[in-house]
C-alpha cells in the first residue's frame, strides 16, 4: 500500500525543468506545513495539560473524592470508578450482543433478502449517529421507562442506564468490526469443518469464531475506549458530578468525561488544573487500552 | 455415522435414532439462529427507537408551534419566560452550519493535506510512525478539546493575538472543532490515496509528469470518490458535536457573521437544555426533541450521501 | 476449547461482578437506624437533592460535613435550577428541592397537585443576590441603582451602551450574563426588580442554569454586567466588580452583615430546602436537614451565604420537626 517511488520515476522527476521542481518543491512544502499545524495542536493540546495538570496527579487524586470547595484535596475517585464500571458493563452488553449480530450478517443472512439489508442499512447509518441523540433515546427511553427494573426508568439516571446508553453507542461499531473479522476467516477453513460432520453453529463456535477472536477483541477494546471518552450521551442520561460516595449499577453515577466538564465549568480558582489533570488519568487509561489493543493484534493475529 | 448429518443436509436412511438426534440438533440450531437474528434485530430496534421518540415528543411540540415558526422563525428564544418565549430555529441551524463551516475550513486543507502528505510523501518509516499518531488524535476524548479551547485557545486569541473575543465565542469554538475532526479527514483520504494502484502513478511518472502533478492529477481524481466520503463524514461529526461547542462556544445561537461573539449548535443547545430537564410535557422540553429530530435529518442525509460514494469508490477497484 | 474456557471465564466474573454490585448496599431506602436513638453513623440510605443552584453550594457543602460523621448515606446534589428543582420534586424524583425562592402556585404540579408528594418548607441561609461586572468597567462609584438596573434588564429595554444610564457611565457595549427561567434567582431578580412576570431582557443577554459559566462569562467580557448568588460572586471577588445596590436608602454593598440584618434591600431573599412530608420521616433525610441547622454557621459559612439569624433558626427546627405541609401558595 505504501507508495514506493521506484528508482526509474525518481530519475524522471530529477529531469524535470527548474520551474517543474520549485512548483514541486512548494508543493511538498505545503503539505509538510499541514503536517506541522496537525503535529503543533496536537503537541499543544498534551503540553498545555501535562503543565497544568501534571504537578496535581498523585495517588490521593485518584482515591479522593471531588470536592466543590476545596481545589486542593479534590481528587477523581467517583468518577474514576465510575469510568471503570461503565466500561465493564458496557463490555458486557455489547460483546454477546455485537458478536452475534455479527455472526448472524456474516454466516446465516442471505443478503438477497430485503430484511438482511435494511439490517445492514440500518447499521451503517447509526454508526454516524451524533452521540447526544443516543443520549436523548437514553433519556426518554431507558431513564425515563415507564417500568422499574433494577434500577433502570421511573427517572432514575444510574450507572446502568449510563452504560446501556454507552452500549447502543458502540454497537454499530462493534458489529461493524467483528464482521470484518469474521469476514477475514477463509471459507476453506468453514468447509473442511461442515465435510466432517460439524453443524453451521458448531463451524461456527469451534472454528470461525477463535479465528476470528483477535480481531474482534481489537474492535470491542476500540469501541470501549470510544465509549468511555463520550460526555454528551451521559449528561442527557443525568450523570452525576462531584458525588462523594462509590457508584454502584443501580444508583447515582459519574465518570471522567463528565468530572473533567465539571471541573472546567468551575470559575474557582485552581479548578481549571484540576480538570487538566482528571484529563492525564482518562488519557492514561485510553492509552492503556489503545496498546493493549495493538498489542492484542500484534501477539495474536492469525495469518490465514 | 450418527454424527454425520448437517442440519440443512439430506435425510440419511430413516432409522428412528438418526432421525430423533437430527431433530434435537435442527431443534437447536434453529433455537441459536433465532438468538443471533434477534441481537441483529437489536440495531433496527435501536434505529425505530430514536426515530418513535424524536417523532412522537417532536408532535407534540408541533401542536404547539406551527412548523412555520419553527422552521422560518428568526428569533430563538425557546427557555425564556412568558411573552419572551420563542421557537424560530434559524439561528440555530444558522450558527451549526456556520461553525461547521469555520471547523472545515481548518479540517479540510490541513487534513487532506496531511493525507496526501501519509499517502505519498512519506517514506513507510516515516508513515509508520504518524499515522498511528494521526489515530491518536482521532481517539482523543472531545471534552478535552473543549477544554483546550476554553483554557488555553481562547486566552491566546484574545491576549497573544488581540483579538476582540468575548470568552465564550465562535472562533475558537469553530477552529478547535476543525483540529477535532481533522484526523478522520486525514486518516481516511489517506486510505482512499493508498488504494489507488500504483499502476496508475507508473504510468503518469512514465508520461514525464513531476511528483505533484501525478499526485495532484492523477492520483486524487481516481481517489476522488473516497475523498469526498471522508469530506463528508468530517462534516457529518462536526455538525453533531456537542461537548466542545458547549464548552467554548456559549449557551446562545446568533444569526451573524461575527464570530467574536457566542454560538451554539444543535447538539450543545440539546445538551445544555437537558441539563436544565424542564419538565417532561412542557413546550420548552419538546423543543429538545424537535431539534434533535432535525439534527438526526441532516446527519442522516448526510450520511447517506457519504454511503453512496464509498459505495462508488469500493467499485471501481474490486 | 479454548474459546469456550474463555467465555466461561468472563461470564464468571461478569456474574460476580454483578453480585458484588447488586449485594453492594443492601439497605437502599431508609432502614438505617430506629428512630430517635439511632446513631448518625449507623445511617444509610441515598438521599437526590436537585434544584437551586444558588442553594447548591450549601447542599454541597453540608454534605461533606454530614458524610463525616454518617459515611454510609450517599447524596448527589444537582443545581438544574429551583423552578426545575420542582418539578422533578413533584414527581417524585427528589427527596429534598432546593430552592432560592418560596414554592408559588405554578410549582404545584403532578403529584404535590394529587396530594401524594407535600413540599416542607425548611428555611437553611440567607443570600443576597449580587450584581457583578467585569473588573474594569467603570461604573460611578461601583454602585447602581434599581431603577438602573430596571432600565437596563427591563423586557423592553432597548439600551446598547452604559453611556445611555447617564453622565460619568463608561462608553462601553452592554453585555449581560444572567441565570434562565429555571432559576430561582431569575424569578426573584424579575419579580423583585423589574416587576414583570419572570420577563426579562433577552437581547445581548446570555442565560446559563449554570452560574460558574455566568461567572466565567462576567469575568471574559469587558462590558460585562450579571446576577449570581452572593456566594459565587463573593468567591471570585478579585476577578470581577462587585456593585453596591441602591434601593432608595443609599449604596449598599452585599456583605454578611448587610445581607442578615436586611440592609442589603431588596435583594436580601431567604434559601429554602423543600423535603416531602414523606421523605422527611427518613432518619437520613432528617439528620441532613438537621445537621444544616445545627451547623447552620459552619455550613453557610463554608458555603459562602449568611448564617440564619437566631430567630429564624429557631422557626427552621420548629419547621423541621412539625414536617407540615406547606400552605398551597395562592400565587
Amino acid at each position: 500500500m505504501a507508495v514506493a517511488e521506484t528508482a526509474l520515476t525518481r530519475k524522471v522527476v530529477e529531469r524535470g525543468t527548474s520551474g517543474e521542481r520549485t512548483r514541486d518543491l512548494l508543493f511538498r512544502l505545503a503539505l509538510l506545513l499541514c503536517m506541522l499545524i496537525a503535529m503543533l495542536f496536537l503537541g499543544a493540546l498534551i503540553v498545555d495539560v501535562a503543565l497544568d495538570g501534571g504537578s496535581i496527579l498523585s495517588t490521593d487524586f485518584v482515591t479522593k473524592y471531588p470536592s466543590r470547595f476545596n481545589a486542593d484535596t479534590a481528587g477523581v475517585r467517583s468518577a474514576l470508578l465510575g469510568t471503570l464500571w461503565l466500561m465493564v458493563l458496557c463490555a458486557a452488553f455489547i460483546i454477546p450482543i455485537g458478536v452475534a449480530a455479527a455472526v448472524y450478517l456474516e454466516e446465516y443472512a442471505d443478503n438477497n433478502r430485503w430484511y438482511n439489508r435494511l439490517i445492514e442499512l440500518n447499521i451503517q447509518n447509526l454508526a454516524a449517529v451524533p452521540s447526544v441523540v443516543y443520549g436523548i433515546l437514553g433519556l426518554a427511553f431507558i431513564v425515563r421507562g415507564p417500568i422499574e427494573i433494577w434500577g433502570l426508568g421511573k427517572g432514575n439516571p444510574t450507572l446502568l442506564a449510563g452504560a446501556l446508553t454507552l452500549g447502543l453507542l458502540v454497537l454499530p461499531v462493534v458489529i461493524i468490526v467483528a464482521r470484518e473479522a469474521v469476514r477475514a476467516v477463509p471459507s476453506s477453513i468453514r468447509e473442511g469443518s461442515l465435510a466432517l460432520g460439524a453443524t453451521q453453529w458448531q463451524t461456527i463456535y469451534r472454528q470461525v469464531l477463535p479465528g476470528a477472536l483477535p480481531g474482534i477483541a481489537t474492535g470491542v477494546i476500540l469501541a470501549l475506549s470510544r465509549a468511555i471518552g463520550e460526555t454528551a450521551p451521559l449528561l442527557l442520561v443525568g450523570a452525576g458530578s462531584f458525588l462523594l460516595f462509590d457508584p454502584q449499577v443501580d444508583g447515582a453515577f459519574s465518570a471522567m468525561p463528565i468530572q473533567i466538564f465539571s471541573f472546567v465549568g468551575e470559575a474557582k480558582p485552581g479548578y481549571r488544573d484540576l480538570a487538566a489533570a482528571a484529563i492525564l488519568v482518562l488519557l492514561a487509561i485510553l492509552l492503556i487500552m489503545n496498546s493493549f489493543a495493538i498489542y492484542l493484534r500484534n501477539r495474536y493475529e492469525t495469518k490465514w | 455415522m450418527a454424527d454425520g448429518q448437517k442440519s440443512a443436509g439430506g435425510s440419511g436412511s430413516g432409522s428412528e435414532g438418526l432421525i430423533r438426534t437430527r431433530t434435537a440438533r435442527t431443534v437447536r440450531e434453529q433455537a441459536i439462529k433465532g438468538l443471533l437474528v434477534a441481537a441483529a434485530v437489536l440495531s433496527v430496534l435501536t434505529t425505530t427507537g430514536i426515530v418513535v421518540t424524536l417523532i412522537t415528543e417532536s408532535s407534540s411540540f408541533f401542536e404547539d408551534i406551527p412548523f412555520k415558526d419553527f422552521f422560518f422563525g428568526t428569533d430563538w428564544e425557546p427557555l425564556a419566560g412568558g411573552e419572551q418565549q420563542s421557537f424560530g430555529v434559524v439561528p440555530l441551524v444558522w450558527s451549526t452550519l456556520y461553525l461547521t463551516f469555520v471547523a472545515l475550513v481548518v479540517a479540510i486543507p490541513v487534513g487532506l493535506g496531511v493525507g496526501v502528505y501519509l499517502a505519498e510523501y512519506a517514506s513507510p518509516r516515516v508513515r509508520k510512525i504518524f499515522k498511528p499518531i494521526i489515530e491518536l488524535l482521532a481517539g482523543i476524548p472531545t471534552i478535552v478539546f473543549g477544554y483546550f479551547a476554553l483554557v488555553f485557545f481562547t486566552p491566546l486569541l484574545q491576549n497573544e493575538l488581540g483579538l476582540d473575543l468575548r470568552v465564550f465565542n465562535g472562533l475558537s469554538g469553530g477552529i478547535i472543532l476543525g483540529i477535532l475532526v481533522l484526523p478522520t479527514i486525514a486518516s481516511v483520504s489517506e486510505d482512499a490515496l493508498s488504494a489507488v494502484p500504483q499502476a496508475l502513478r507508473e504510468g503518469a511518472f512514465g508520461l514525464g509528469a513531476a511528483k505533484w502533478q501525478v499526485v495532484v492529477r492523477v492520483v486524487f481524481p481516481a481517489a476522488l470518490s473516497g475523498v469526498v466520503a471522508a469530506l463528508v463524514l468530517g462534516a457529518s461529526r462536526a455538525i453533531g458535536e456537542t461537548v466542545v461547542i458547549l464548552v467554548a462556544s456559549g449557551n446562545t445561537p446568533n444569526l451573524t457573521f461575527d464570530l467574536t461573539v457566542a454560538h451554539q449548535n444543535m447538539a450543545a443547545f440539546i445538551a445544555n437544555a437537558a441539563r436544565s430537564d424542564a419538565a417532561a410535557g412542557s413546550t420548552a422540553y419538546a423543543t429538545i426533541f424537535a431539534v434533535g429530530a432535525t439534527l438526526f435529518v441532516m446527519t442522516f442525509l448526510l450520511n447517506i450521501v457519504a454511503i453512496r460514494f464509498v459505495r462508488k469508490h469500493r467499485q471501481v477497484y474490486d | 476449547m479454548r474459546l469456550h474456557r474463555s467465555i466461561a471465564v468472563l461470564a464468571g466474573c461478569g456474574v460476580c461482578a454483578f453480585g458484588v454490585a447488586a449485594c453492594g448496599d443492601d439497605k437502599k431506602e431508609s432502614s438505617g437506624g430506629s428512630g430517635s436513638g439511632a446513631e448518625v453513623k449507623d445511617l444509610s440510605g441515598s438521599i437526590r437533592i436537585d434544584g437551586s443552584s444558588t442553594v447548591q453550594p450549601v447542599a454541597e457543602a453540608a454534605t461533606e460535613g454530614f458524610n463525616a460523621e454518617a459515611p454510609n448515606v450517599k447524596i448527589s446534589v444537582g443545581g438544574i435550577g429551583t423552578g426545575d428543582g420542582f418539578k422533578r420534586f413533584c414527581r417524585g424524583e427528589l427527596q429534598i428541592a432546593d430552592a432560592s425562592r418560596a414554592i408559588e402556585k405554578d410549582d404545584i404540579a403532578d403529584q404535590c397537585e394529587s396530594g401524594e408528594v407535600e413540599p416542607v418548607q425548611v428555611q437553611v441561609g440567607i443570600d443576597g443576590l449580587s450584581v457583578a461586572t467585569h473588573k474594569d468597567l467603570a461604573i460611578p462609584n461601583d454602585c447602581i441603582t434599581t431603577d438602573q438596573l430596571k432600565e437596563l434588564l427591563d423586557p423592553k429595554s432597548k439600551v446598547s451602551n452604559y453611556k445611555e444610564l447617564g453622565a460619568g457611565f463608561p462608553d462601553e457595549k452592554v453585555s449581560f450574563f444572567t441565570p434562565g427561567t429555571e432559576s430561582g434567582t431569575y424569578d426573584f431578580f424579575t419579580e423583585e426588580l423589574l416587576e414583570t412576570d419572570k420577563e426579562q431582557r433577552t437581547e445581548d443577554v446570555e442565560t446559563s442554569a449554570d452560574d460558574n459559566q455566568i461567572i466565567t462569562g462576567i469575568t471574559g467580557t469587558k462590558g460585562a454586567l450579571g446576577y449570581v448568588g452572593f456566594a459565587f460572586a463573593d468567591q471570585n471577588k478579585d476577578k470581577l466588580k462587585i456593585l453596591a445596590v441602591d434601593g432608595g436608602e443609599g449604596c449598599i454593598k452585599p456583605e454578611i452583615k448587610t445581607i442578615a440584618d436586611n440592609s442589603y434591600a431588596p435583594l436580601s431573599r431567604p434559601l429554602f430546602m423543600y423535603p416531602s412530608t414523606k421523605t422527611v420521616k427518613q432518619p437520613e433525610v432528617k439528620a441532613f436537614i438537621q445537621y444544616i441547622l445545627d451547623n447552620n454557621q459552619q455550613v453557610n459559612e463554608a458555603a459562602d451565604y449568611v448564617p440564619l439569624t437566631p430567630e429564624l433558626l429557631e422557626k427552621a427546627k420548629t419547621d423541621l420537626t412539625a414536617a407540615k405541609a406547606v400552605a398551597p401558595p395562592t400565587e
